[in-house]
């Protein structure tokens, strides 16, 4: 079968299955070489199977899986050798410091040290594990500092293909954005192919280029986080970030004077800020009502974008593809798909204070967040 | 004190003690020469185009990582370094302080036990064959403690706690630890993990036996001035192997456990629990077992119940522990011409004064040793099966 040119991971039809229930169904997957690819799902979506499937490490039941034009199970060495993958969870030997575990990894990989050392070097640097805590034993490290040595972990062997699953999960907001700022890097500048699995939606949607989102193992949408917006949310809301000058009330009440407007509210992290609900077109109307009322605005922005609620539409339920409409054996229950969301709530107003930050440093009317690319 | 050290010199410990492992590991190291060629040329192809295609976006990063993936990679055999990790790990661990020590006790506490009678014996007969062999081998019996084992009857015993100890959580720790994930995600086969720490550990207790040994026959050759014979240095040096064998039985068990338990504590439980019926109750079940299968009949004929008895020690040689006091005997008594059931006539036939060459005795101990191995053997065989269709994830 021809393989478009710089595809890295190719899958057609992959399925998994564990007796009569289904983990992964039927999955076409393409990720390039330069790109970071979202895999985005509830816990328990089938987001680590069809990870572990590519990695040669769990057979598939049917379908065809390529990774650098090689059949992971046939040829697990070269496979294993030019993909970084970072676990879920990862964990390291706790007797043994970063360095030590990093060394270990190097040798599995047939390194030499005179190549190791200076890689490990630059690479504990470069997640940001300080020289000192790179040779404390692992036992002391929080769960932050062991999933930062896992990325470098995962790196050690110089990789051409990067799986992360869950990279995020337990390191603190400004972590993550140098997780994913790395992450980003390793794509866009060094070539990688990236596939990133995450519960975390809004990090999804900062950092990566393409994204699947994945329900009950399987596919609902794909594509760019626009297209995705734009097929599956046509008609829904949208939430904007408005700042303008003027008393508070006034604002509010020329807010919601604005037809269309579903709700408006104060921003809890930010009180100048209102948060207004209203369909995508509104955004001119806004402007200009404001304008009209002699309230300059100086802040407007989507938030979370239309993603948000695609992912809670999918998630709560209502939108469950057909085939899984009988089944409710790994239907994600209510609770799994709330909480994504409130993590994602926290994380999403620390990089979102940053962003304004910035913008006000910029003293520019358009905030950039700087990771919005194309 | 040129005894003690020569000991390490010609033993060679990674040929015989892995001797079971020789298939899958040659096996794999074949694999994975046949992968590398694979790769080189296969994967030559598509990462060509893809890094054809980056280049055209981004030039400089691309030289920087392309060659990694144009040359041919070098895997290494994983299970040597996986080895080389654990066997660095074990002598640093507080088990294998804890059990040098214990052993080394062990043998002290015995090699004083018998020492009044190796000594007594000495004067007696003087150049007596196997003498050395006594200090490790002889029941002391001159005291009230007659229940005192020897020292090879002690390892027979508590060997198996070695192969536990450093079997138990072998693959389990790995799993809590959620270090096998990134293990296995290596360029390494799955069998590598099993068969690397097999090897390490099996290096690690022939290393506490030698340790042990040397430290024993020092003090029996400083204290009793008894100065071991060629003959029975080889002998201590196939005893370490066979007590090394036996234990390998035991660690093969014991990571067969950690493998299917996912719980380190109920396979270190279960090992014990199996430990106990063959150490402690295997005397009391064998009877049972074969009074039921092959009873004596008093009343039969002679033939029939040498045949029967025949059974009964067939029974009893399923127990490691008695395979290697057979073994054990066999290596250390150079006296020891037969083993299992004999008739009066035959054991009357056997002069006191024949003492067998090493071979000789090998040659009687020969069953015991293959019944040994294909018991270590099927157990690792079981955990190898089961282990390479297990799930990774936790």
């Amino acid at each position: 079968m021809a393989i478009p040119a710089g595809v890295a991971i190719h899958t057609r039809g992959l399925e998994k299955r564990y007796g009569d229930a289904v983990a992964v169904r039927s999955l076409d997957l393409d990720v390039r070489h330069g790109e970071v690819f979202g895999l985005l799902g509830p816990n328990g979506a089938g987001k680590t199977t069809s990870i572990l499937m590519l990695l040669g490490l769990t057979e598939p039941t049917g379908g065809l899986v390529e990774v650098l034009g090689l059949d992971p199970k046939r040829d697990p060495l070269p496979v294993k050798r030019h993909v970084g993958y970072l676990p879920d969870n990862v964990g390291f030997y706790g007797s043994m410091t970063g360095r030590q575990n990093l060394r270990y990894t190097a040798r599995l990989n047939g390194l030499s040290n005179a190549e190791a050392e200076p890689r490990i070097k630059r690479l504990l640097d470069r997640v940001g594990l300080a020289a000192d805590a790179a040779d404390d034993r692992v036992d002391t490290y929080s769960r932050g500092m062991k999933q930062r040595l896992g990325l470098a972990d995962c790196l050690v062997k110089d990789p051409s293909v990067v799986i992360l699953d869950e990279p995020t999960t337990s390191i603190d907001p400004i972590g993550v954005v140098e997780m994913l700022d790395l992450v980003r890097e390793l794509a866009h500048d060094n070539g990688c192919a990236v596939l990133l699995s995450s519960h975390l939606l809004y990090q999804v949607q900062q950092v990566c280029d393409r994204i699947a989102i994945f329900v009950s193992g399987e596919v609902v949408a794909m594509g760019t986080v626009a297209e995705v917006a734009r097929k599956q949310a046509s008609g829904a809301m949208i939430t904007l970030e408005v700042g303008a000058d003027g008393p508070g009330v006034a604002v509010g009440a020329t807010l919601r004077a604005v037809p269309g407007v579903v709700e408006v509210t104060v921003d809890e992290h930010d009180p100048r800020l209102w948060l207004v609900t209203c369909p995508p077109a509104t955004r001119m109307a806004l402007v200009k009502a404001l304008v009209d009322a002699g309230q300059t605005p100086w802040h407007l922005d989507d938030r979370g974008m239309q993603l948000s609620e695609i992912y809670q539409t999918y998630f709560s339920g209502t939108r469950v593809p057909p085939s899984h409409r009988s089944r409710s054996a790994i239907a994600p229950t209510p609770v799994a798909a709330n909480v994504p969301a409130r993590v994602d709530k926290a994380q999403m107003s620390a990089a979102r204070r940053r962003a304004i930050h910035r913008s006000e440093r910029r003293n520019s009317g358009r905030p950039d967040r700087g990771n919005k690319r194309g | 004190m040129d005894e003690p050290v020569t000991p390490i010199e010609p033993t060679s410990p990674e040929p015989s003690a892995t001797e079971p492992l020789a298939t899958p590991d040659t096996a794999a190291t074949v694999t994975q020469v046949v992968d590398a060629d694979d790769d080189g040329e296969v994967s030559d192809d598509p990462d060509a185009a893809a890094w054809a295609d980056t280049s055209t976006e981004d030039d400089a990063p691309a030289e920087d990582t392309a060659p990694s993936v144009g040359a041919p990679p070098r895997i290494p055999s994983g299970w040597r370094v996986i080895a080389a990790k654990e066997f660095t790990d074990h002598l640093l661990s507080w088990r294998f302080t804890i059990l040098v020590a214990l052993l080394g006790m062990i043998g002290l506490f015995s090699i004083s036990s018998v020492a009044d009678e190796v000594r007594t014996a000495a004067s007696s007969v003087s150049g007596a064959q196997g003498l050395f062999l006594a200090l490790f081998a002889a029941h002391p019996q001159a005291t009230a403690s007659a229940t005192v084992p020897s020292f090879i009857g002690f390892i027979g015993i508590l060997g198996p706690v070695l192969g536990i100890v450093f079997g138990f959580d072998a693959v389990s720790s790995e799993r809590a630890e959620g270090t096998l994930p990134r293990l296995v995600s290596q360029p390494i086969h799955r069998d590598d993990v099993i068969n690397g720490k097999f090897v390490a550990s099996l290096m690690t207790i022939f290393l506490i036996f030698v340790a042990v040994m040397v430290i024993i026959a020092g003090v029996g050759i400083i204290e009793l001035g008894i100065v071991p014979s060629s003959d029975d240095f080889l002998r201590l040096v196939t005893w370490v192997i066979v007590a090394t064998l036996y234990v390998g039985f035991w660690l093969a068990f014991a990571m067969l456990c950690s493998v299917v338990l996912r719980r380190a504590a109920t396979a270190a439980l279960l090992t014990f629990a199996v430990w106990l019926i063959f150490g402690l109750f295997w005397g009391l079940l064998g009877p049972l077992i074969y009074n039921a299968v092959a009873p004596i009949d008093p009343n039969a004929t002679e033939a029939a119940q040498i045949a029967a008895a025949n059974v009964q020690v067939e029974i009893n040689r399923i127990s490691p522990e008695q395979l290697f006091e057979e073994l054990s005997s066999v290596v250390t008594d150079p006296r020891q011409t037969f083993l299992g059931i004999v008739s009066p006539e035959q054991a009357n036939s056997q002069s006191d004064a024949a003492v067998l060459p090493l071979d000789q005795s090998l040659l009687i101990g020969y069953p015991q040793g293959v019944a040994l191995v294909a018991e270590t053997v099927a157990c690792f065989a079981l955990a190898y099966v089961v282990f390479m269709r297990q799930e990774v994830r936790a």
